[in-house]
């Protein structure tokens, strides 16, 4: 692995000189030929990957009207250029999202457009080479699909829709990504993505129970294939052993506990993280989804909850309904199989904090706000929540509750620099697939933005607690923030805080 | 040069009208299979429409990213609106009131647009980024389109062409008919220019103007949980 450098903070924000080529050498481990073909994907790069690949493309571009548009429709205004994370902490022109559009565009353009045909020089069209085909997976894989150069385009052209193309074309010749199709395939296999089979799941919970117990004296229980439960939990599997991340699945288990709620979780779907979303593979999100949609019915629930997991909320807010007939107002067979079931005087399905600030609204929980006054919290907003989903029934409630939730049960609360929170918020720099070890220069120099934000207001306030509602940001955040001269521990759930404040058996 | 230029019309406004059509046909054919506004976005349908009004008008998104972009594309755009307002006034017979309103306000609006199409294209010099991402193309289309403001603010201020000719000459062309047009270099040198521009407009970059109206992170209700969103091919994998 190449070295790991954290880049110094800037004192003011001003983008990066360009470096050519500065990232030239990330590129995460090609997939092996058996986690490509468990998931139906040629081995390895195909003898006529040129056509294969030209041919996918024009599949896509007929299936997908964002791809068509937006690889028209650019205008090279360079509104983006200084908006990516991973462009600012490396100065690599190719991080910048017109530029990485580009590697997709200029092939596009050589192949479907007439000027591109006629001119190429002129209106910069390419041929697939090789090398341009290996200049995708380098930045294709420099991309967490987080949506911010999205917000100011001025068409809104979304990256992250002309990446996930090109991880698909890629995928459909044979030089797919380890890490993410490596967990694709243990995700069908055993049923999470971090591979936990059944019973040490059943282990881990039991463990819970009996941490929770000598903790607070309350017997929090964490079901599991429970038939007939209200709700059917569906988390991140980092949750069940990761940490922070089990801080909050805690938290989750004495909200349900302390507001007498009847909750399991599943075996068959204990993931709610789908990695179909990062290859861009809609039967591959399907797939995976409808592992949610059968538990469900299996288990005869009658709402679905989500717990702390950006792009997992994304699918599932977004892409559920469409992909399983998970949500409200279907009036197909197939949808309604499972829509008759669920309870639709709530959402379908319902963010976890979502959930939990009902019940505070209602006060329905006995919340101690001062045994979060050790921490001075800040909320880090996730990029898939914060640009690709809502919460509650106004826009912005994605930014709104988490934050009413963190207030709720903490004292001292800070913001971190506008323009690096809410639609505009900064990703952690390890989503869309890159959370991988050997990419970790790419991380820690996509983590770059945040930390400034972060360091800002950690020496202006003291904060030492960034709190956030994704497994990924989670996972990032306590691998980089030290290479910034930071404590790995101060990252953490909102659910981990409303673990420390809530009281269970004070109340009735 | 009337014939020349006739036959340059029509063959220029059958490409423009023809090519944006069939773009526009491939937009809204083209499937969009999931739920991807960028949030957050609007609830209604009316909430989008006056999303993408915003956008249209006060390029609301841009304006977010990059002052100095927003500043000369606004200005471009706005003073671009208002001069071919003007030029109605060379297609319709007597000449609308609101049009003969705009006419001192459209002179001024060339010179507008001009300064725009200049700071953009100095964006494209001395901001290293945007001069890495600008290809021949983009130099070309702002070449293009101060050519155009420039021949036209020199018939008003450098050698007076016909217009009333000018006039007569277009009115003829839509009535299916040739009729006189003076031979004035800097009148050809425009009319050629315009025609150009309509010609490659199906073609080009300039099909953000309609790809914004189709653009699904822009354009669609944010919606999902409460109605199940399904195109065409992906309803098919549900009863497989």
């Amino acid at each position: 692995m190449a070295d790991v450098t954290a880049p110094p903070l800037r004192e003011f924000p001003v983008p990066p000189a360009l470096v050519p080529d500065a990232m030239a050498g990330s590129r995460p481990y090609v997939a092996t030929e058996k986690m490509q073909e468990a998931i139906g994907f040629p081995g390895a790069l195909v003898d006529d990957w040129h056509d294969k690949a030209i041919a996918k493309m024009g599949e896509l571009v007929g299936k997908y009207r964002s791809l068509r548009v937006y690889l028209d429709a650019c205008m090279h205004c360079g509104a983006c250029t200084d908006k990516c994370h991973y462009f600012l902490g490396t100065g690599d022109p190719k991080n910048m999202p017109v530029a990485r559009q580009e590697l997709m565009r200029g092939v596009y353009r050589r192949h479907f457009t007439l000027p591109g045909k006629l001119f190429p020089a002129l209106v910069g069209a390419r041929e697939l080479t090789k090398e341009v085909l290996d200049d995708w997976y380098t930045y294709y894989n420099q991309c967490s699909e987080c949506r911010r150069c999205s917000v100011f385009c001025p068409i809104g052209i979304d990256t992250a829709e002309v990446t996930m193309a090109a991880k698909e074309i890629l995928d459909s010749v044979g030089y797919g990504q380890k890490y993410s199709n490596e967990i694709i395939g243990k995700v069908h296999r055993i049923g999470n993505n971090l591979g936990l089979p059944g019973p040490a799941l059943e282990d881990t919970l039991l463990g819970l129970e009996e941490d929770v117990k000598d903790e607070t004296g309350a017997d929090v229980k964490f079901p599991l294939d429970v038939k007939g439960a209200e709700v059917l939990l569906v988390t991140p599997s980092a949750d069940f052993f990761a940490e922070p991340h089990v801080d909050s699945l805690i938290g989750y288990a004495k909200v349900f506990h302390a507001a007498g709620i009847s909750w399991t979780l599943s075996t068959h779907a204990s993931e709610a993280g789908n990695f179909g979303l990062f290859i861009g593979n809609y039967e591959q999100m399907r797939t995976i989804a409808m592992r949610i949609r059968e538990a469900a019915l299996e288990l005869g629930v009658k709402r679905i909850v989500v717990g702390e997991c950006g792009h997992a909320w994304r699918v599932a807010y977004s892409f559920w309904n469409t992909l399983a007939g998970i949500g409200s107002g279907a009036d197909d067979p197939f949808a309604r199989m499972l829509q008759s079931q669920l309870d639709h005087n709530y959402r379908q399905p319902t963010h976890i904090c979502e959930l939990t600030w009902d019940l505070v609204q209602k006060g329905a929980l006995v919340l101690d706000k001062e045994a979060n006054d050790h921490r001075v919290v800040t909320f880090h907003d996730s990029c898939n929540v914060a640009r690709a989903s809502r919460m509650g029934d106004d826009p912005g409630g994605q930014f709104e509750i988490p934050r009413a939730l963190v207030r709720a049960v903490a004292n001292k609360y800070v913001e971190m620099r506008p323009g690096t929170t809410h639609e505009a918020t900064f990703c952690c720099g390890g989503g869309g697939g890159l959370l991988t070890d050997e990419l970790l220069d790419l991380r820690v120099k996509g983590a770059l933005p945040r930390m400034e934000s972060l360091r800002e207001i950690a020496d202006l306030h003291g904060v030492n607690f960034m709190a956030t509602i994704c497994a990924i940001c989670k996972a990032q955040f306590t691998k980089v923030l030290p290479y910034y001269g930071f404590n790995r521990n101060m990252v953490g759930g909102v659910h981990q805080l409303v673990s420390t404040a809530i009281r269970l058996g004070a109340k009735q | 040069m009337a014939a020349f230029f006739a036959g340059l019309f029509y063959l220029a406004a059958t490409v423009l009208v023809a090519g944006l059509a069939v773009r526009i046909r491939q937009y809204a054919g083209t499937p969009a299979p999931l739920k991807i506004p960028t949030t957050p976005a609007p609830t209604t349908r009316g909430g989008v429409a006056l999303r993408l009004v915003r956008e249209v008008v006060l390029f609301e998104s841009l304006f977010k990213a990059t002052l100095w972009t927003w500043l000369f594309g606004w200005v471009f755009h706005a003073a671009l609106a208002l001069v071919l307002l003007r030029h109605l006034r060379y297609f319709v017979d007597p000449v609308w009131g609101w049009v003969a309103f705009i006419q001192p306000f459209g002179v001024y609006a060339g010179f507008a647009m001009i300064a725009g199409l200049a700071g953009l294209w100095a964006r494209r010099f001395l901001v290293d980024r945007v001069r890495y991402i600008s290809t021949p193309s983009d130099h070309l289309m702002l070449a293009l389109l101060i050519a155009i403001g420039a021949s036209g603010l020199a018939m008003k201020y450098v050698a007076h062409t016909d217009v009333v000719a000018v006039k007569s000459f277009f009115l003829g062309l839509m009535g299916l008919q040739v009729r006189h047009l003076p031979a004035d270099p800097l009148l050809a040198l425009h009319l050629g220019l315009v025609a150009a521009l309509m010609l490659v407009f199906p073609f080009s970059k300039l099909l953000h103007a309609p790809g914004l109206f189709f653009s699904p992170g822009r354009n669609q209700v944010d919606d999902p949980r409460e109605r199940r969103h399904l195109a065409e091919w992906a309803a098919r994998l549900d009863t497989k």
